[in-house]
């Protein structure tokens, strides 16, 4: 019986639960990334390339590649940060500020810097502020080890508010421009491309796109890795974690910092894209209410599930950012506010897992159902005193458990 | 040789004195029975052994290295495991992700591996085949029934080859047959020269199991020995009836 399971287990594993072989699984899973990148690729130039369209897009995939981010932290560890934008804007004042220091990029007062030459190629003026968003990114970073630390030595609804104070704070010291820094409330001018619509949106649109895939990766790759493990197993008991070596002080710490690096990337990006930053508009709590949205949306701790949601709620706010409480205004109005206290309800009530795992639990429970019979596996005893006959009925109905 | 040794350990919650100058010894290659009525500082020798819990007084020792109030993580990688009398497995990992999560290693490029690929993935197959629980190894955790998730507790902290395993009543609340079984596997584990300390209220269990006794009573040692002597000995008696 030894001889028998060891030839057939390997042989189960090469199948998944459709009955597809592996390998024809993975295949259909790159082409079909692929496929989605492609059309990345070629939306603003080829499919959609009016500037509302695109305009809208660059958020889509702005939040798409935040809600992903912080999926890393708070999906993986189930910290729900609520203080994300206090990154988002610290990336953006940076990348300003080290704009008008440096004296990068375009600037229509003149201060501006030139073309940059980095071993054979040559970066157009108007691309250069890029160039620092990793830096933007890194500053990002550093600022939130100290505060992850501060706030990690809490947990659960202790740890989302004192998320949620360190974010006013850093909205506060924006706003009195501590330092000298941030020029308050007037706002921090960035430097001003000379692009023209509707092209204008279309290298914020590759960057966020960039930003996005590399989110994705990182995302894809913590949680396949022992690293993601750990996470993972905090979620559940952080304290039996920890009696198993975790270490789970710097595995939270590390995973903050990364998914606050992304913000802060983005954050670079949102603020160049912009033209002028402000106290208000940089450290926005209501991003932090839509990531949470999101990610609660498309399914916490899955892959896919922020970028859905990200997609879904962006499409959303479209619809409903053009109604106002005004009459023929053109700021946005507050319905969307509405929708998404609505929208939140709805997901905490019917959709408590997202989108993605309630989806995956109806095809799951779809193939059980296709590959009836089979006594559920809870019932049987040890292999060991089992008929070989009856392991393989189990094994064929441990579908029907899921 | 001693292999675990508590020494006058005092810990004190509040105006209870759980345990009071309570000294120990595990002897290596041993099964230890540790009994005792409810409230006796069992559970609270275990969580000051594995730096759940601070001592106020006294110390822990481990191949005659002090340990005294290590965090757990670094009492689990000295190489001492344990399981907890309400058993606790992470329930929306799969079963055969829960045998990789003590499985964590120091160095980078083993924590930023795939654990999928890791070469603890054969070990882990191995160890679920050892417990008898292979074929639940794609089920979520939660899933599990009882005993079951017992039984997965027991084998995910033996991944990590643990020299001492501690089990806080590992047979409470599971079905005769399942007992039998683990017994069978503790005692696998113990001729492979694996060390023991077992708290359990089944005594048949205990007294079939252990090579030394040791009763708790009032958070200290009142008695130690073989079974048989444990059995028969006056103050135990007295301890357990209230006489």
């Amino acid at each position: 019986m030894k001889l028998l399971k060891a030839l057939r287990l390997p042989a189960r594993d090469m199948t998944d639960r459709a009955g597809l072989p592996k390998a024809a699984v993975i295949a259909i899973k790159v082409v079909g990334l692929l496929a989605l990148l492609v059309i990345g690729v070629v939306f603003p130039p080829l499919i959609s390339p009016d500037t509302t369209t695109t305009g809208v897009a660059v958020y889509a995939l702005m939040f798409a590649a935040w809600a992903t981010a912080w999926n890393i932290f708070s999906g993986y560890t189930g910290y729900i940060a609520l203080g994300h934008a206090a990154f988002f804007g610290t990336g953006a004042y940076a990348l300003g500020i080290l704009c008008e220091r440096w004296h990068i990029g375009p600037q229509l007062i003149g201060t501006g810097g030139g073309d940059v030459s980095i071993l054979f190629l040559t970066i157009p003026v108007d691309y250069t502020p890029f160039l620092l968003v990793p830096l933007a990114g890194l500053i990002a970073g550093l600022v939130a080890v100290p505060v992850g630390w501060i706030a990690l030595h809490t947990r659960r609804h202790t740890f989302i508010v004192i998320t949620i104070a360190i974010f006013f704070i850093f909205q506060l010291l924006a706003e009195n421009n501590v330092g000298n820094l941030t020029n308050g409330t007037k706002g921090l001018e960035f430097p001003y491309p000379s692009w023209v619509y509707p092209f204008y949106n279309f290298p914020f649109y590759y960057a966020m796109l960039v930003i996005l895939v590399l989110a994705l990766a990182v995302s894809w790759w913590v949680r396949h890795s022992k690293y993601g493990l750990g996470l993972l197993a905090i979620r559940d008991d952080e304290d039996r974690a920890l009696g198993l070596g975790v270490r789970t002080g710097p595995y939270k710490l590390i995973a903050y910092v990364i998914s606050a690096i992304f913000a802060g990337m983005l954050g670079g990006v949102w603020g160049y894209s912009l033209g002028s930053v402000f106290p208000q508009s940089a450290f926005d709590p209501l991003n932090d209410i839509s990531l949470a949205l999101m990610a609660f949306m498309g399914g916490l701790g899955t892959l896919s599930g922020p970028i859905i949601g990200a997609l879904i709620i962006e499409w959303a706010r479209l619809q409903f950012n053009s109604l106002s409480f005004i009459e023929n205004s053109t700021s946005p109005g507050g319905y969307y506010l509405i929708i998404y206290g609505a929208l939140f309800l709805v997901v905490i009530l019917l959709l408590p897992e997202g989108i993605v795992p309630t989806l995956r639990k109806w095809w799951m429970g779809l193939l059980a159902s296709r590959e009836e019979q089979g006594m559920p596996a809870d019932s049987l005893e040890l292999s060991k005193q089992t008929a070989p006959v009856a392991v393989e009925q189990a094994e064929s109905g441990e579908g029907v458990n899921r | 040789m001693s292999m675990l040794e508590v020494q006058n350990a005092s810990k004190a919650f509040g105006g209870i004195q759980a345990l009071d100058a309570c000294s120990i010894t595990v002897e290596q290659g041993k099964i230890t029975g540790l009994i005792g009525p409810n409230g006796s500082g069992k559970t609270t020798l275990f969580n000051v052994i594995t730096g759940y819990e601070r001592l106020d007084s006294g110390s822990v020792s481990f191949q005659g290295k002090l340990i005294t109030n290590l965090t757990p993580d670094r009492v689990f990688r000295l190489g001492i495991g344990r399981t907890f009398q309400l058993t606790r497995i992470f329930p929306r990992l799969t079963v055969l992700e829960n045998m990789h999560v003590a499985a964590q290693r120091r160095n980078a490029g083993g924590v930023l591996g795939r654990w999928s690929s890791s070469h603890e993935q054969r070990r882990a197959l191995e160890l679920l085949d050892f417990v008898g629980i292979t074929r639940l190894k794609d089920m979520p955790a939660g899933n599990l029934s009882y005993g079951q998730k017992k039984l997965l507790e027991f084998a995910f902290i033996l991944i990590a080859e643990p020299q001492v395993i501690l089990l806080d009543e590992p047979a409470g609340g599971v079905n005769p047959v399942m007992i039998q079984h683990l017994a069978e596997r503790i005692r696998a584990l113990n001729q492979r020269g694996v060390t023991f300390l077992v708290v359990e209220h089944n005594m048949e269990f205990v007294m079939g199991l252990c090579d030394t006794v040791m009763v708790l009573h009032r958070g200290t040692k009142i008695a130690e020995g073989t079974p048989g002597e444990v059995r028969n000995n006056p103050a135990v008696l007295e301890a357990y009836l209230g006489a």
